[in-house]
């Protein structure tokens, strides 16, 4: 049996049914390796002494029917856990503990994982380099002071270094697909309706996606069945019939049609981004996919209408964080100085931009110029993909135009930071479905990962595409540990 | 309307008509919140009845409340409204210690009602307010400043309620017309049951609108908006005084600003609360929170086939079934429980009586007692028993005035108290006889008086016919007989 915290969560699981490992000795395996990681700095709080004790737990009565018996799993610090501090990886929320649980983790809890604790990622999950929060940068493990890619760059950070079996994260312009990317990891971002937003700090309420981020295509598919679930708290969750995603899971794409659009081939991308996505077409081609030229004309601009829509929803979303009634206060001698300096205090740069952004599209005057604009360049971009989604079955695009980056790098350039999600957003903005798959490594060895972006509620067929590039492409991340302290 | 029903202020030589819009806040009638499902029950403990998505907890989420949408409905189908069968909730942002999203969720452009109307029957005839919208929003929390000297204390007990917000279109003239249209609204929703139209209560409160012309302009003139105006009479006293405080304006040369004000009620006078160039950015969008509001056709058929008589049609029904006069049927359909209170009456009674006795001895024993008709001391199945001994000739009109009076008291059976006090009217042609001989009898002189053409005193002798039969001679009998006697 190799080493307990590089298992899959399909090879955790088998041994714990077959009685070869206990709850509890995984558990501490991993809560062994995170004491040992700290300089990645993945948690920001983390829950181990409650759940090593309901490891014991599990074990004096475990039920082996249900789909993560047992199982301890990180989540972002964005998902309110009940009794567990949610900062959203801000000083606003620096002491907020909820009494209540998210839906998404509550799925997670009920098919019998354990919470392991909580995982770093951009304030508000407004970032591509986890440089934002709080509590500090993540590094990602593949490489030392490199960025793990953001928001959820704690999460990919921990699944990449075995800090956790896999994780949840969430994706409002490539939140979880971009650091999947960035640490040769596997990301999804289901059908917007797909998983309840109920319990997570909203960042973009009309693209915010809870998804799974794993080491491999099949744990993604089992996490995938257990978190998405029709939820009549959550106004815009969509009832419509889940697959069984693990079950179900072919590597047999013979016939399908996969669209390679022509407008991701952006200007100065590197030779090796262009090459990683040959390969897949040709890799994609050998399992029997017929590829497809397709179009998806305004493309170039989903990053502009991101930038309106997704701050202009979060001005809104981030004003409940006015120091009256939970969070962090700053006195003052009226109300609105303790609303100024409590919002000046409590909200990091990057959070200020975009609030400050929001507040000026929406404004009366601009609203029309703007907003308005963007809300109809929206239905464009959607209507791009539908009419290529009458062609092909899936889109077959890169993750990102670049690996990761180093720590501090584009801190001080937010336009080439947000350059990053160029071809993560325009999904989030159709609320498709999209995987990242790590697909090989540039120069640096640094991974890089390829996209497959499906029809809506198509999670099965993106999933399935991606289990047999993956076999092809045999991708492995070689970390070294570097960052442990014994 | 006749020229001289015309509500103008005057200023040397010239005439001022007032023009005002009501933009009304009514709380919507409904076990729990708009988003939530926290209790909407007035006069808890502060904060006790606060969900996590009223006081805007992070990740919380509103949820639509059917029930509330189907009020809403309701409501605007009894305005003769149109049923929008899209519409749209908003955000309206703005920063406030009682309002915890930092938004209030509201419809701005696309509102769930549309255009509408409201009949008000003044003393000189019908007319007609067009209504401009209704839509829903949520209410705000409650900010007390006056408990803590040195903070301000907020209940989120109210946070989250549903309101409707109808707004009328600027057909009002004056504070009698304002008078008569929040009545009728109230009297509507309280048909309705969307609305419990309590005032003391702020499930109605008002913003009104106010603007002044001289007479035969056709162009409205600037308009102030008074805030947050909670009873009638302090909204004829704000339209008054905001009226003549516009037109003085105006008589000096000076303009007038567009602004939002407050009416101080102690003062009587509206003050400047902000001005157009201070007017909040409300930043309005759509709340990506909730999806487009979409209503079927069969929920509007459905709603519409649960709609009980309204006022108006009432009022018809009244006038040409019961026979009653414009005014009478007005008074009677005015409140719901009114014109149940009348309706169960007549059930075992003659309705000519049954109209005069409620709306003369009911009404005024309810004002004098300020009662409301749903706790009048006298029960509609008593009232029926003394209507039909009235109408039987069991007893006079006179006596049963007495009678009444005591039914006040616990709500007493008259039959039971003209048996006790022996209050029958006396109709037996025999006995009236014997007594109107005896007031012959014992008036022999004003007699001959008649006799010689002093017809007045007629009355006199009706009179001492009465007094003999201790008040309870039938006096159509003594009449009869004496007219008989005496002429004979």
């Amino acid at each position: 049996m190799s080493d307990i915290t590089s298992q899959s969560l399909f090879e955790l699981t088998s041994n714990i049914k077959e009685k070869k490992l206990s709850s509890e000795e995984i558990t501490k395996a991993f809560i062994d390796r995170a004491k040992n990681s700290k300089k990645l700095n993945v948690y920001v709080t983390d829950n181990f002494e409650k759940a090593i004790d309901q490891s014991k737990k599990f074990d004096s009565n475990p039920n082996f029917d249900l789909k993560l018996p047992g199982i301890p799993i990180a989540v972002k610090d964005l998902f309110c856990t009940n009794g567990v501090r949610t900062t959203a990886g801000s000083k606003i929320l620096n002491n907020f503990v909820p009494t209540y649980e998210s839906t998404v983790t509550q799925n997670l809890w009920s098919q019998g994982a354990i919470l392991l604790g909580k995982l770093n990622c951009d304030e508000f999950a407004m970032g591509s380099s986890n440089e934002t929060s709080f509590f500090g940068n993540v590094q990602n493990p593949v490489g030392e002071n490199l960025v793990p890619g953001g928001s959820s760059g704690g999460s990919s950070a921990a699944v990449a270094a075995n800090l956790t079996p896999v994780t949840i994260g969430t994706d409002t312009g490539g939140s979880i697909r971009q650091p999947a990317s960035f640490t040769g990891t596997v990301g999804l971002k289901p059908t917007y309706g797909s998983c309840s937003r109920y319990g997570i700090v909203a960042f973009a309420s009309s693209l915010d996606q809870a998804g799974p981020m794993t080491k491999n295509v099949r744990d993604c598919s089992m996490l995938l069945e257990v978190i998405s679930s029709f939820d009549q708290k959550d106004s815009t969750s969509i009832d419509y019939k889940r697959n069984y995603y693990s079950k179900e899971l072919s590597k047999d794409i013979k016939g399908k049609k996969i669209g390679i659009p022509k407008e991701y081939r952006v200007d100065n991308m590197p030779d090796e981004i262009e090459q990683l996505w040959k390969n897949g077409i040709l890799y994609a081609k050998d399992c029997g996919a017929e590829i497809i030229d397709i179009s998806l004309p305004h493309t170039n601009y989903a990053l502009p209408t991101y930038y309106i829509v997704a701050p202009a929803e979060a001005s809104s979303n981030l004003a409940r964080y006015d120091g009256v009634k939970y969070g962090f206060r700053s006195p003052g001698q009226n109300l609105i100085e303790m609303y100024e300096k409590t919002r000046s205090e409590g909200f990091g740069d990057e959070v200020k931009r975009r609030i400050m952004i929001g507040t000026y599209v929406l404004s009366s005057g601009y609203y029309d110029a703007y907003y308005l604009k963007a809300q109809k360049v929206r239905q464009l971009i959607k209507k791009d993909f539908d009419d290529a989604f009458s062609k092909v079955d899936a889109i077959l695009t890169p993750s990102t135009p670049s690996s990761a980056f180093k720590i501090g790098e584009k801190t001080n350039d937010p336009v080439s930071m947000y350059l990053n999600d160029i071809f993560t957003v325009p999904i989030n903005l159709a609320g498709l479905p999209g995987i990242s798959i790590p697909a090989g490594k540039d120069k640096n060895n640094y991974p890089l990962g390829l996209q497959v972006i499906g029809k809506p509620f198509d999670e099965q067929n993106i999933l399935n595409i991606s289990y047999a590039l993956e076999d092809k492409i045999n991708f492995k991340n070689d970390i070294s540990d570097w960052w442990l302290s014994e | 309307m006749s020229k001289n029903s015309e509500y103008l202020i005057e200023r040397e030589n010239k005439q001022y008509e007032v023009i005002i819009g009501l933009e009304v806040h009514a709380q919507v009638t409904s076990e729990s919140k708009l988003f939530s499902q926290s209790s909407t029950k007035f006069g808890a403990e502060p904060n006790t009845q606060v969900s996590l998505v009223d006081a805007a907890f992070p990740g919380m989420l509103p949820v639509i409340n059917e029930f509330c949408i189907e009020q809403a409905i309701k409501t605007g189908i009894g305005l003769k409204a149109k049923i929008n069968k899209k519409s749209v909730f908003d955000r309206k942002n703005y920063f406030y210690a009682d309002l915890p999203q930092g938004y209030q969720i509201s419809q701005y452009k696309y509102p769930i009602v549309g255009e509408g109307k409201v009949i008000l029957d003044m003393p000189n005839g019908q007319k007609e307010i067009g209504i401009e919208r209704l839509h829903l929003e949520q209410d705000a929390g409650k900010s007390i400043h006056d408990i803590d000297p040195n903070n301000t204390l907020v209940d989120l007990n109210r946070s989250g309620v549903a309101l409707m917000e109808i707004v009328s279109k600027p057909d009002l003239r004056s504070p009698d017309e304002v008078n008569v249209y929040i009545k009728k609204l109230r009297s509507i929703m309280r048909y309705l049951g969307t609305c419990d139209g309590n005032m003391q209560e702020g499930s109605l409160r008002a913003d009104v609108n106010v603007s002044v012309r001289l007479k035969g302009e056709t162009e409205f003139g600037t308009r102030c908006e008074i805030k947050n105006v909670n009873s009638i009479k302090f909204m004829q006293m704000a339209i008054i005084s905001e009226a003549n405080r516009q037109i003085d304006l105006l008589e000096e040369g000076k303009e007038i600003d567009q602004e939002t004000r407050l009416f101080d009620t102690k003062r009587n006078e509206t003050r400047s609360m902000r001005s157009k160039e201070d007017a909040h950015d409300y930043r309005y969008f759509p709340d990506p929170d909730l999806l487009p509001l979409e209503i079927s056709q069969e929920l509007i058929e459905k709603i519409k086939s649960d709609i009980p008589e309204l006022p108006d049609e009432k009022k018809k029904r009244f006038i040409d079934k019961f026979n009653l006069s414009p005014y009478e049927a007005t008074i009677l359909v005015s409140d719901i429980e009114t014109s149940n209170f009348f309706e169960e009456v007549i059930k075992n009674s003659d309705v000519k009586l049954a109209t005069n006795w409620i709306t003369g001895e009911l009404f005024a024993v309810l004002n004098e007692k300020n009662l409301e008709i749903s706790q009048s001391p006298v029960s509609t199945k008593n009232l029926s028993k003394l209507i039909n001994i009235i109408k039987d000739g069991t007893i006079s009109g006179k006596i049963a005035k007495t009678v009444f009076e005591q039914m006040i008291d616990g709500d007493q059976d008259p039959l039971i108290i003209v048996k006790e006090k022996g209050l029958k009217q006396e109709s037996d042609p025999k006995a009236i006889e014997e007594l109107i001989d005896k007031v012959i009898e014992n008036n022999s002189d004003k007699v001959a008086e008649y006799k010689s053409g002093k017809d007045k005193l007629f009355g006199f002798f009706v009179g001492q016919a009465m007094k003999e039969s201790k008040g309870k001679g039938n006096p159509q009998l003594i009449n009869k007989i004496l007219k008989e006697k005496l002429n004979g």
